[in-house]
């Protein structure tokens, strides 16, 4: 520590003195970023990388936390998942941070988790994701199925009256899992095998032509035909020109997509997709003063009014200003105090309302369904109240009995049935 | 169980009426509307106009259609395009335009006179989601059948096909007499007959009506046969008389013991068959001194052990009995299974059975045929990424890993030039010599600068070039970021050419198709009409030989060097119009085109053309066997390329003599 | 199988003479750089080992322990191009395939024993012992829940076994490269077709892995394998220590017997196949048993590098084996240069370290007033255009500064 540092930690901490206890702190407090900026994910992942560097110049112009500056340090895992573990563990014992935001395909969150429950480190995931997992060291800000996945179906099957889903992912863990646990869902729900048509195409994938016409051709089935899709980083492009190409309109053929936002979208002509769907728990469009000064802020830092805003992004910002509420209740970066602090933390939603960080490390948040507009933004068509997330779906057979309580329980994966704590470390 | 999507919206309305209950002026604002006007009406229903869902609207459009008030077609389309708008301050509804500074004028729904301004925040707009403007559509049928606005007329029969409904079928009937349009009468008659078809009352009638379907391969003739033909399964203890049984199932033949007896237990014919750690269960809940049933805990590691410890306690009438596989035969032996038609009428399925059977060899051959295209496309785009290569390789035997880069480069000068020239067409035109030119300098430059030192060493250019590939891919990200890039095809190449309802490709794959065509056609006369095609064939088939000749390589081999990047320049152009245009993209087409290149035989045009036809239908091929997974077919396709170097390792078409020495 | 080659090569009826040397010097006295390689590794062995977490100064974090161990196996991998490209004139674009496979053979047990150690554990605290079924069944679920896929795929029903998948992490690679080898070599594809085919098959490859239905968690890979079953109390910085040495032992033994094989008169074989490969021929040589010795031997060595390595960086999926990465390989025994093993050695280490080291955000970006270079948007820009100037201008890379040095010595 040089000493400057020294002597700013010493003039603010006799400050804080007054209010409260002393503080062990080491400044400067240390993020790590852990966004591909490079590699095919980069499409999506740069923009949380501005995001978080925003927040962290945001939280330095009102004063730092606990009295040090907070410092950004950024990697490039490059869309490469080995990279994300090996810079995980680097950012952790090399850098020392305090705590990781970061990851966006599941897979790279895989990879990560093994360092991070063996060091003991802190992270916030800010995407949707498949669920199936609630790690100790983990808060997902982003969507379980439960809130995201399963309402969007509700709303094919309930207000669109779809009957036969066309499930059309990118090839990893997150389509798999997810399509997996909608299959059971609408097993459930009454709709039989032979209407649900999976296909899975690899990461990149540009021919769609023939899967869309596949698609098209469930139609002469005699049901209304609707595509669900988790259809990951670029290959949006194609498949979305394909479907304008042929002319799939929504009311015939409805979309839903749960990878597309507004970052998405913003390499595409949207005009002829107009009324297709999303779902997420954020829209650009949503009207509250918050989100209007998220926006104001977020165009002034990085210079461009012509750049959209997302859900992960929002995510980021729930998830980074929690961390903030927490560490200063706890008083220390140090990660069990911070992980304890967090349970019930509150921090009010971009479109309105208040998200809550559950015990099970899931955010209770709204779900939303959003039309495509013609300008690349959503009309949003539903909103619902805050919904918790839920680690274990009770869909699929093997987690129907499992529940992820860390504050009563001390663990992610317990098994009401047996009475039992399964594991305390994830499945990776 | 926590707060679904479902049961949110319920709770929504619970908190709005405490809320109207807290407030007392929303109540008010009710009593302050004039009896007999649209705006009374519609606050009686206020939850279900202003949030309104598929399930409820149908209430809202009764009482509407009913109460036959001034303005309700008005009030019915303007909802239906979500420029109603809900006042949160007393839940009134008024229709809105934008004013200045983010503000809203109203408008009165009744009056239609200007009812004050305000703030974005204040107001809600309505916005009912796409099931919901299709009920609203259906009810406006009645209204737009015969509207002088041909658009509404067309909309109308939009919506009838649907959402069909009988009572529709007396409406249509009337509206066919008066239609002044020939094609939109046309239309109204086939709409009509497929309304009559799926919901007629005459049995004839409807039977007639399908047999006008025999043959009729579109969509929604398809599409209303298969409704016809929907069943639905079902259990009884005997064949029931009065059901059109589609067919009989036997258990453990065309049906499953397990599923059938499943089926009798949902049904409450039988017990329910125990979960799959039934017995582990219930042994865990009569453990008792160390033992269940007389067996030692720790013995109970086997599955014999435990069916021995729950057979005790089965005997002991502890826990119920096991379903065995006799007793669920027993059981299901008991029962008819059946698959019976939803329709009860006989003759209308037998019908629509045949008119269906009736149009599947079509099908299967239209199918084959937009395969074919699908396929033809496909080549298409692999010709143009590859041919460039093959040009090069053939007469220089270069392998330019930076191939893919080149690619690239056109594909995002296509996007600059996007960004200066507004009109897709013109920048179109632009874009592609545009692009040519660039990478053609781009070409020659890499040709003199670094490819000319390493013509000796072949396997060397293709590490220096696989050098250049990685910079420029990093250099494009420098510059114009990790974000795909739109590249937009004017309107008239953004639709697509449609020959049925199953044939169709998009006018871009056509666009690419033909521009391969006239690449293929420029490039055989330049290289068998013209003096540099000749001096090109000349190098290609012996360079020392061409040189002594008074050709000079050097510049042969920099214009050949410049027409492949150019060409690959054009054919980033064409790419990025279809799929993603980012600093990746040319990777993903690189080794594919190699492919493309070794298994046509380098050196020919024509061998390219064949070595892109043929994985082109090879793949598509190969999805074909195997729809749900585009991975397998690429694995299997390139493990078909392997094979088939092994055979024929100068690829398909050879170069004969000594030219094919290296 | 090798000496059979050998021997059927020996009796080549035109073999040739040399101008008889009075006697073989040993095979140490004619490879000093042996000599002098060996001593430089063990020496850095030490080093990092007093200076390591677990058994020394601490000055060396754990991630750094890895980095360093993983490096040392890209090393071996990159002596086995070396081999084969440099010394066999064989451009492999796909060794990394065989890398790749002996990282999932390691890994399929790593994974599945890990599991299966957590799974008991957690079932013997239940009332009734769990039956072998339950087991199985369970790390199942943990394994291949992910994938929403329930069933054990049959290339894991020997995973538990250590011996067998050891076997594998030989086998596999050895297999594919004699299969593979035998069919190329046999049509007599040379050349840039050899190279594309090569890197054909490592795309076919990974592509294949790519897909769920394979079995090996597809696009997911493996993952979780830094964990050691039976060492899962030991801590990662003891473990990253183990695999050091184990991968510098490793490094060492192979450079060994790789020197030991381009040595002698096997070693003026493949070097003369390099150089022309139908005279050779006429002079009646077996040239494709040479080659395919050479080739499957560098790919079980490569397989062996891909088992130690993929411990380290603890996940291992299909993008590992997409055909730049092996492209990369070439890339870096280009740089450290070509027809020496010290070379291939110094471009992998080098080029891999300083990689890691710029992306990684480790170096400082340098601000030059108008504008700021930040090394993560530059690096790659560098790298490729030295490259080009390396192939340009130093055909004989890195390594060739070497013989600079020694012709200067008096």
């Amino acid at each position: 520590m040089t000493n400057r540092n020294l002597l700013a930690t010493a003039a603010t901490a006799s400050l804080i003195a007054a209010a409260g206890p002393a503080l062990a702190v080491d400044c400067p407090i240390q993020v790590g970023v852990l966004h591909s900026l490079s590699g095919s994910m980069a499409i999506s992942e740069t923009t949380l990388r501005d995001v978080m560097l925003m927040m962290v110049e945001q939280q330095n112009a009102k004063g730092g936390l606990l009295g040090c500056e907070l410092e950004a340090v950024v990697v490039d895992p490059a869309s490469d998942w080995p990279l994300f573990s090996e810079l995980t563990r680097q950012l952790l014992t090399v850098n020392e941070v305090d705590v990781i935001f970061g990851a966006w395909t599941s897979v790279s969150r895989k990879a990560v988790l093994p360092v991070l429950e063996e060091l003991n480190g802190l992270m916030f995931y800010p995407v949707q994701y498949e669920g199936q997992e609630s790690s100790r060291n983990v808060f997902y800000t982003g969507a379980a199925p439960n809130t995201q996945a399963i309402p969007a179906v509700d709303y094919f099957l309930e207000e669109l009256g779809v009957e036969s889903f066309a499930l059309l992912g990118t090839d990893y863990v997150y389509p798999r899992t997810t399509n997996a646990i909608l299959a059971a869902y609408l097993a459930d729900k009454g709709i039989p095998e032979e209407d649900i048509f999976v296909n899975y195409t690899p990461f990149g994938h540009s021919d769609w032509s023939t899967i869309v016409s596949d698609v098209v051709a469930l139609g002469a089935g005699g049901k209304q035909v609707g595509i669900v899709s988790t259809i990951n980083g670029d290959a949006n492009i194609g498949f979305y020109n394909e479907l304008s190409a042929q002319g799939v309109s929504a009311d015939d053929i409805p979309v839903v997509a749960f990878s597309v936002g507004e970052e998405e979208l913003s390499g595409l002509d949207t005009s002829r997709l107009v009324g297709h769907l999303a779902a997420w728990n954020y829209f650009m469009s949503a009207d509250t003063a918050e989100n209007e000064e998220f926006i104001a802020a977020w165009h002034d830092f990085i210079g461009d009014t012509g750049r959209v805003t997302n859900d992960p992004m929002e995510a980021h910002y729930i998830g980074f200003n929690m961390w903030v509420n927490a560490v200063e209740a706890a008083g220390t970066t140090d990660v069990d105090a911070v992980r304890e602090a967090m349970w019930g933390q509150e921090f009010p939603n971009l479109t309105g309302g208040t998200a809550v960080m559950n015990v099970n490390h899931h955010l209770s948040k709204p779900v939303l369904i959003g039309e495509i507009r013609a300008d690349g933004q959503f009309d949003i068509i539903s909103q619902t109240e805050e919904v918790p997330g839920e680690a274990w779906t009770p869909y699929l057979s093997e987690s129907a009995t499992l529940v992820s309580d860390w504050q009563e329980l001390g663990c992610g994966m317990f098994d009401t049935a047996t009475e039992t704590c399964v594991q305390l470390t994830s499945n990776y | 169980m926590p707060l679904s999507f479902r049961t949110a919206p319920v709770l929504a309305c619970l908190i709005c009426l405490c809320l109207a209950a807290l407030h007392p002026q929303p109540l008010a604002a009710q009593d302050d509307a004039p009896q007999g006007t649209l705006q009374a009406l519609l606050q009686t229903h206020q939850e279900e106009v202003a949030r309104p869902s598929r399930n409820s609207v149908a209430l809202v459009l009764d009482a509407l259609l009913d109460a036959q008030l001034d303005g309700t077609l008005e009030f019915l389309r303007l909802w239906q395009d979500r420029e109603v708008y809900e006042r949160d301050a007393d839940g009134l509804f008024f229709y809105a335009r934008e004013g200045q500074d983010r503000m809203l004028v109203l408008t009165d729904i009744d009056t239609g006179e200007e009812a004050g301004v305000i703030g974005s925040r204040e107001i809600n707009q309505i916005r009912p989601n796409a099931g919901v403007r299709r009920e609203i559509a259906a009810a406006l049928v009645q209204f737009e059948l015969s509207d002088p606005d041909p658009a509404r007329r067309l909309a109308a029969l939009e919506a009838i096909s649907r959402s069909p409904d009988p009572e529709q079928i007396p409406l249509l009937a009337a509206a066919i007499e008066g239609e002044p349009d020939p094609a939109i009468r046309e239309r109204k008659e086939r709409v009509l007959s497929l309304l009559i078809a799926r919901h007629g009352s005459d049995s004839a009638e409807r039977v007639a009506a399908i047999e006008a379907l025999t043959g009729d391969i579109s969509t929604e003739a398809r599409r209303v046969l298969n409704q016809l033909l929907q069943t639905q399964a079902g259990i009884a203890g005997a064949l029931p008389e009065d059901a059109n049984i589609e067919r009989v199932r036997s258990p453990g033949d065309d049906l499953d013991l397990i599923t059938a007896y499943d089926r009798l237990a949902d049904a409450g014919l039988a017990p329910a068959r125990r979960g799959h750690n039934a017995i582990r269960d219930a042994l865990r809940a009569h453990v008792a001194n160390g033992q269940v049933g007389g067996v030692a805990l720790h013995r109970l590691s086997t599955d014999e052990a435990r069916r021995e410890a729950y057979r005790t306690l089965e005997e002991a009438g502890l826990v119920p009995p096991l379903v065995t596989e006799a007793a669920m035969q027993a059981a299901v032996a008991q029962y008819v299974f059946f698959d019976a038609y939803v329709e009860p009428d006989a003759a209308v399925t037998d019908a629509a059975r045949d008119a269906l059977d009736s149009t599947r060899t079509k099908i299967g051959i239209y199918q084959a045929f937009g395969l074919t295209l699908d396929a033809l496309s496909l080549a298409s785009i692999f010709f143009l990424a590859a041919i460039g290569l093959a040009i090069t390789f053939g007469v220089m035997r270069v392998i330019n890993m930076a191939h893919g880069e080149f690619i690239m480069m056109g594909a995002y000068t296509g996007y600059v030039v996007q960004l200066f020239i507004p009109n897709y067409t013109f920048s179109l035109a632009v874009a592609l010599p545009l692009a040519f030119a660039i990478t053609f300098g781009a070409g020659v430059a890499m040709e003199r600068l670094v490819i000319r030192y390493l013509y000796t060493r072949p396997l060397e250019t293709l590490l220096a070039t696989f050098g250049i590939s990685i910079a420029l891919q990093q250099l494009a990200k420098n510059i114009f970021g990790t974000q795909a890039r739109p590249l937009t095809a004017p309107d008239w190449l953004a639709g697509s050419v449609v020959l049925n309802d199953i044939v169709s490709i998009s006018s871009i794959r056509v666009a690419i198709f033909v521009l391969a065509l006239m690449f293929l056609a420029m490039l055989v006369v330049i290289l068998q009409r013209t003096r540099l095609g000749l001096e090109v064939r000349a190098v290609t088939q012996n360079p020392g030989m061409a040189a002594s000749m008074g050709i000079n390589p050097d510049r042969i081999n920099m214009l050949t060097f410049g027409l492949g990047s150019g060409i690959a320049g054009v054919a980033g152009v064409a790419i990025g119009l279809y799929a993603q245009v980012t600093s990746e993209m040319g990777a993903n087409y690189i080794v594919q085109s190699f492919m493309t290149v070794v298994v046509g035989g380098v050196g020919s045009v024509f061998g390219t053309l064949a070595g892109a036809g043929l994985i082109g239908f090879l793949q598509k091929g190969i999805e074909w066997f195997n729809p749900g997974n585009t991975l397998a077919a690429q694995t299997y396709m390139v493990l078909f390329i392997i094979l088939f170097i092994q055979f024929r390792p100068r690829g398909i078409v050879a170069l004969k003599g000594r030219a094919a020495g290296d | 199988m090798a000496a059979d080659i050998m021997t059927r090569g020996a009796r080549g009826p035109a073999k040739p003479r040399q101008p008889a040397p009075p006697r073989r010097r040993s095979f140490l006295a004619e490879n000093p750089s042996v000599l002098w390689f060996m001593l430089a590794l063990g020496l850095f062995t030490a080093v990092v080992s007093v200076l390591s977490e677990a058994f020394g100064a601490g000055l060396l974090s754990t991630s750094l322990i890895k980095v360093l161990g993983m490096t040392l196996c890209l090393c071996l991998i990159a002596i086995a191009m070396d081999v084969v490209w440099g010394y066999c004139g064989i451009l492999s674009l796909g060794h990394f395939a065989f890398f790749g496979l002996g990282g999932y053979a390691i890994g399929m047990w790593l994974m599945y024993a890990r599991t299966e150690i957590v799974i008991r554990e957690n079932l013997a605290s239940g009332t009734i012992p769990p039956t072998e079924t339950e087991v199985t069944e369970a790390v199942t679920a943990q394994i291949f829940g992910v994938v929403g896929s329930s069933e054990l795929p049959l290339i894991w029903s020997f995973a538990y076994s250590l011996p067998f998948q050891l076997a594998m992490v030989v086998l596999m690679p050895g297999l594919l490269a004699l299969i593979f080898g035998w069919l190329a070599f046999r049509s007599r594809v040379t050349g840039v077709y050899l190279s594309i085919l090569t890197q054909a098959m490592t795309l076919a490859l990974s592509l294949y892995l790519f897909q769920n239905d394979t079995g090996l968690r597809g696009n997911n890979g493996l993952s979780g394998l830094q964990n050691i079953p039976g060492f899962l109390d030991v801590p990662q910085s003891v473990i990253s220590m183990w695999f050091f040495w184990a991968s510098a032992f490793a490094l060492g033994a192979g450079y060994l017997l790789f020197a030991w094989v381009v040595w002698g008169k096997f070693g003026s074989v493949i070097r003369a196949i390099r150089d022309n490969e139908s005279r050779v021929r006429f002079l009646g040589y077996n040239v494709e048993g040479y080659k395919l010795f050479v080739f499957t031997l560098t790919a079980v060595a490569s397989g062996l590098a891909g088992a130690l390595y993929y411990p380290q960086a603890g996940i291992i999926n299909p993008a590992e084996i997409a055909p730049i990465a092996s492209i990369y390989l070439a890339v870096w025994v280009a740089i450290g240069g070509r027809g020496r093993l010290y070379g291939a050695v110094i471009g992998a280490a080098s080029v891999s370290l300083l990689s890691s080291w710029l992306t990684g955000g480790g170096a400082p970006n340098i601000d030059l007033g108008f504008y700021r270079i930040i090394w993560t948007d530059w690096w790659l820009v560098l790298l490729g255009l030295g490259f080009v100037l390396v192939t340009l201008f130093f055909p004989k890379g890195i390594g060739g500064l070497f013989d600079y040095l020694v012709r200067k010595r008096p």
